[in-house]
């Protein structure tokens, strides 16, 4: 007997939230810890129009970018882009919109939306152009800009762990905008190397309580390396 | 003559304190953790969820899941902790990070900082430069002091977007270190075998 929560893949886990022009946020930095196996299930999905909350773009092959190439992406909400091509080519050529936030802003943006803040004030971009058009205000004498709090019609996560109540757990630096963008989805999906029985995780452990997840699927990890690193022998 | 990559990272160096919480940029900066001086405890902070950064891993260390700011794999010492962008974002803007040493396109005399664009050419992104640069308490600017072609970085007014305004304390260049006071820069200390005329003609901001 399967827990209600629990899918038997990325495709199933996705069946009747996905829509043309809904907005996704998505966890990863980089493409550590990245919902590889949604991403990918919504590219076999063929849903349009997409903006992605995300804090990049992936690679042209892997992660989000595997979006961009089949033009499903409408808009990235981002703050560094730069290692991949094909996003910069539909950019320049003005297929694509792209709205950068500071990564620190569009963190507490997801953290904010989730926890029904509808805006916060910043000092971060304040004399910038991110600052642009934003209602400053002052508080002890220091400028702050207004910034607003994310809601996203479907977020996509990926953890280590999970249980079959949704408790998830992440693993040292792949937990990194999963969390915030776990708490900002109108339906939240997370996607785990392992699902666990209920009760088998430590519950002072757990990063995501349950509630903030509404479907978890296991999935099978690439976890690809952008940049390998090694000591020099 | 003036400094290389590697002795201006050595010179930022010493720009670290004991007990230091540090984040350090993507480039030059980040050559500075070779060079923390001995005995001197230093925490270096990845602003994608990491306090407590650790070298290189070897081959059989290697783990997709431990990567800093740059996406290089990197390992973790025993007082690692990990945490989300939020609480990471938290610990910047929050101002508890010590000091942030970061690269700079362009510099002004009155603390100005572009990093991160140059319209229609470079379209990357700020990351995470904008929050340290409002949030850290004291930041340090590691750079070439001139263009290829010989034009001073350090300006009178940046050029390129800003990253942030007034944000820069001092300035580490291959000509020498310099400080953002009243009126303009500095000149705090000179690198090996330049002389001080030399740093006029190469800078277009005030120096007093």
């Amino acid at each position: 007997m399967m827990a209600k929560k629990v899918y038997e893949n990325a495709a199933a886990a996705l069946e009747g939230v996905l829509a043309d022009g809904m907005s996704v946020a998505a966890g990863g930095f980089g493409l550590c810890g990245i919902p590889e196996n949604l991403l990918e299930a919504i590219k076999e999905a063929g849903t349009k129009d997409l903006t992605f909350y995300s804090n990049n773009a992936g690679v042209d092959d892997f992660g989000i970018g595997i979006l961009l190439q089949t033009k499903q992406v409408k808009k990235m909400v981002s703050s560094y882009v730069g290692e991949n091509a094909e996003f910069m080519r539909q950019y320049l050529s003005g297929e694509l919109e792209l709205e950068f936030n500071p990564q620190g802003t569009l963190a507490e943006r997801l953290r904010a939306g989730g926890a029904g803040i509808p805006g916060f004030y910043t000092k971060t971009g304040v004399g910038t152009v991110i600052a642009e058009g934003k209602e400053h205000k002052e508080f002890d004498g220091e400028t702050y800009i207004l910034e607003r709090g994310i809601k996203a019609d479907l977020a996509i996560v990926k953890a280590w762990k999970g249980d079959e109540q949704g408790n998830l757990i992440y693993r040292k630096t792949a937990r990194n905008f999963n969390p915030l963008c776990a708490t900002a989805g109108k339906v939240t999906i997370a996607e785990v190397e392992e699902i666990v029985p209920t009760g088998s995780l430590d519950p002072d452990l757990i990063h995501t309580p349950g509630i903030f997840v509404q479907r978890i699927v296991q999935g099978k990890h690439e976890k690809r390396i952008e940049q390998r690193t090694l000591k020099v022998a | 003559m003036g400094w290389d990559r590697n002795q201006m990272a050595e010179r930022a160096g010493k720009e670290l304190q004991d007990g230091f919480y540090v984040n350090l940029g993507i480039g030059i900066p980040t050559l500075v953790s070779n060079y923390i001086p001995d005995g001197m405890d230093v925490t270096l902070q990845s602003e994608n969820g990491m306090l407590g950064m650790g070298p290189f891993p070897t081959e059989e260390e290697l783990d997709a899941d431990v990567i800093n700011a740059g996406k290089q794999t990197i390992t973790e010492l025993d007082r690692t902790s990990y945490f989300s962008s939020a609480d990471s974002f938290g610990m910047i803007r929050g101002g508890h990070i010590n000091l942030a040493i970061l690269g700079a396109m362009e510099v002004a005399e009155n603390g100005d900082l572009a990093n991160w664009m140059i319209p229609g050419k470079l379209v990357k992104g700020m990351g995470g430069a904008m929050d340290l640069v409002a949030g850290v308490e004291r930041v340090v600017v590691v750079m070439d002091h001139t263009s290829k072609h010989g034009e001073s970085k350090l300006l009178k007014a940046c050029t390129l977007p800003l990253t942030g305004t007034g944000v820069v304390d001092r300035i580490i260049t291959n000509l020498g270190v310099f400080d953002v006071v009243e009126g303009g820069l500095k000149l705090v200390e000179l690198a090996t075998d330049v002389t001080e005329e030399e740093v006029r003609n190469s800078t277009e901001a005030a120096l007093v």
